[in-house]
């Protein structure tokens, strides 16, 4: 079943990227990368990596996917019916139908050179959100502080640059 | 208690962060801009002080081995410490002066630093790529200051775009070596016996994210540029505490991570020293902008500095150290001078024809810019002549003649280009547009005494200095 699911995802993530850069709409390219991103996920997850997977989705799948779209939007709102308008059921049918065919070439191909994945108990252990915890808090605990003020130094940088004009903030 | 101990061992970077983020509370709560400017000065004297004290105390590493601490490590504090203060106490009356005075700048410039101290502190390469990020994006903001000048916005888009791009090579590179070892511990891949293609990629590519870093040829093309469109003083601070703060991390990776590969990356380095310093010298021949012609002089010591790694013993690596310091007195002095013209108004005082006779106008001014320059060139008493001395020497004690022969020459040909200031500062008469200079603030001019008077200190008594270097054995081989 695990095979199966990882062929799927792996093939799902592969047709969607090829897909993201080939399209010629920039909202079609951009929902490609939301399958992208979310087949990639599950492939996280087959490999126990429940946080990360968890994490893709959040943050890569939702934060950053609606700030893509929100400036493709700004940018270029007339393509926004060009993907409603384009969309039809015989498309979407014909995506997965291929992608399923596609997964099944793959299996056949993975499974005589043996490239399919292994999980050992191992992983099982580390891709938990306690293991990962564990290591941020001792091992990388100064890492994550430094993040902290790298994060702040780029949100104060941020605003610094995006404020129009030097106001009159000089003192005499 | 260990941990409380632990602490002690990252102090100046506690320091500096808390100073960063007090100063953007500050900034946030008062419209005085002077508290925000003495709050940084005041962090950044204790830092300072704090670091020099670090150089006597023990050595070892820290919070998981993480931190590296003492001896080289500390120094590079030292120098990043030293490149900040006299930045930071130049910057204030400069900003003024050009009507750019805004708190914001302190909080980057301390954040900037953070990500120095971090680097130069680094045992570990999560720990370098986030004090080169926190550096780098702090610095990306900073040379974007000047928005209402093509130049600046220029500056800061190139630079973006091109420490974005050198990041990538970085961080390539040490996936590379995380792959081909099993660890970011520079100990850990000092360690690693299968040396592959991919160790071998990874070695390059680090290789490349920090020639690029420390702006050596041809991975230099971003220097002038942001040197020239970025405010006088930040570009002073860029210049001196980053890549400072660069030159000790290269040290620390080469010496600890990479130390039985040494004949190999001395041999690239051997070839990129050359480039550095040959094209470096020459493009700076031919500037007629003195920020732009510091740009590409700081290229040429880079070179300099890169045949100490091509040596690389401990004795090269202590004059690499010295040769730094030296630097960095010299640089944020000479840009400091630069800076004060500048905010003359009436002509473009970054030109160097517009230079004539200013050097009789404010004498002082002309003084220090002559010793500053003089320390550049490499002429005794001044530190520059030691630190290039010693870096030569270094070489020579390693049999790299042709190379040692290359510096010397370049250094010569560096003279035309220095002097040319001075002569223009003291030798040609004022033509046309008559400027009379405003007098700079004492703390300005006391900040420019005080480099010049260390410039000289160190030139002529190195011998406490250089002895304390060499007992770092830390980075010895």
């Amino acid at each position: 079943m695990e095979i199966y699911l990882f062929i799927l995802f792996a093939t799902l993530a592969v047709a969607a990227a090829v897909g993201m850069i080939t399209s010629k709409d920039t909202v079609n390219s951009a929902l490609f990368l939301v399958v992208n991103l979310i087949s990639v996920a599950g492939i996280f997850l087959l490999l126990r990596a429940q946080f990360l997977a968890v994490i893709q989705i959040l943050v890569y799948g939702g934060a950053i996917m609606v700030l893509f779209l929100f400036v493709i939007m700004l940018l270029n709102l007339s393509s926004e019916e060009n993907m409603i308008s384009r969309f039809s059921v015989k498309y979407a049918i014909a995506f997965l139908l291929g992608v399923v065919v596609l997964s099944q070439l793959l299996y056949a191909i993975a499974s005589v050179t043996g490239t399919l994945p292994y999980v050992s108990p191992e992983m099982e252990r580390v891709g938990t959100v306690e293991a990962l915890g564990d290591a941020l808090f001792s091992t990388y605990m100064l890492p994550v502080l430094v993040t902290a003020i790298l994060l702040t130094a780029a949100v104060v940088g941020a605003i610094l640059l995006a404020q129009r004009k030097f106001s009159g903030k000089e003192n005499k | 208690m260990e941990s409380a101990n632990e602490l002690l061992t990252i102090l100046p970077v506690i320091i500096i962060g808390t100073a960063g983020l007090l100063v953007m509370m500050v900034d946030a709560f008062t419209e005085n801009s002077r508290t925000a400017y003495w709050i940084t000065v005041l962090f950044s004297a204790i830092g300072l002080a704090v670091s020099v004290n670090s150089l006597f105390g023990p050595t070892g590493t820290s919070f998981y081995n993480m931190i590296a601490y003492g001896g080289t490590a500390a120094f590079g504090a030292v120098l990043v410490m030293t490149g900040t203060l006299f930045s930071v106490m130049l910057t204030r009356e400069y900003l003024e002066k050009t009507g750019r005075h805004i708190a914001e700048v302190y909080s980057m410039m301390l954040f900037a630093t953070f990500g120095m101290l971090v680097l130069v502190q680094s045992n570990n390469l999560v720990t370098l790529f986030l004090g080169i990020e926190t550096m780098s994006i702090s610095l990306y903001v900073l040379a974007g200051l000047v928005k209402d000048e093509k130049k600046g916005v220029e500056a800061a888009l190139k630079y973006f775009l091109l420490g974005a791009f050198s990041t990538g090579f970085l961080l390539y590179g040490i996936a590379l070596l995380y792959g081909a070892s099993g660890s970011t511990f520079l100990v850990d891949i000092a360690a690693t016996d299968e040396k592959g293609l991919i160790y071998w990629a990874g070695v390059a590519l680090l290789l490349v994210g920090f020639f690029f870093k420390v702006s050596a040829v041809p991975f230099h093309m971003w220097t002038p540029d942001v040197y020239q469109g970025a405010p006088t003083t930040i570009t002073a601070f860029m210049a001196t505490a980053s890549k400072a703060a660069g030159f000790v991390a290269f040290i620390l990776v080469l010496s600890r991570a990479l130390p039985d590969v040494r004949a190999e990356w001395s041999d690239v380095i051997w070839l990129f020293a050359i480039f550095t310093m040959v094209i470096g010298n020459i493009l700076a021949l031919v500037q007629d902008n003195v920020k732009r012609m510091l740009a590409y002089s700081s290229i040429a010591h880079a070179g300099y500095v890169l045949i100490g790694f091509a040596a690389a013993t401990g004795a090269a690596y202590s004059a690499i150290l010295f040769y730094l310091f030296a630097y960095t007195l010299m640089n944020v002095g000479a840009f400091g001078i630069v800076a004060y013209y500048e905010w003359n108004k009436g002509l473009d005082f970054t030109e160097i024809k517009n230079y004539a006779g200013l050097g009789y106008q404010q004498p002082l001014m002309g003084v220090l810019m002559s010793v500053f320059l003089f320390s550049m060139v490499g002429i005794p008493p001044f530190a520059g002549f030691i630190g290039k001395y010693r870096v030569f020497a270094a070489a020579i004690d390693e049999g790299l003649i042709s190379l040692v022969i290359v510096g010397v020459l370049a250094s010569a040909a560096s003279v035309y280009y220095y002097i040319r200031v001075l002569v223009y500062l003291y030798m040609k008469e004022d033509e046309g547009a008559q400027v009379t200079l405003v007098k700079p603030g004492m703390l300005y001019s006391v900040t420019l005494v005080i480099l010049a008077v260390l410039t000289l200190y160190f030139g002529i008594n190195p011998g406490s200095l250089t002895d304390l270097l060499l007992s770092f054995k830390d980075a010895a081989y």
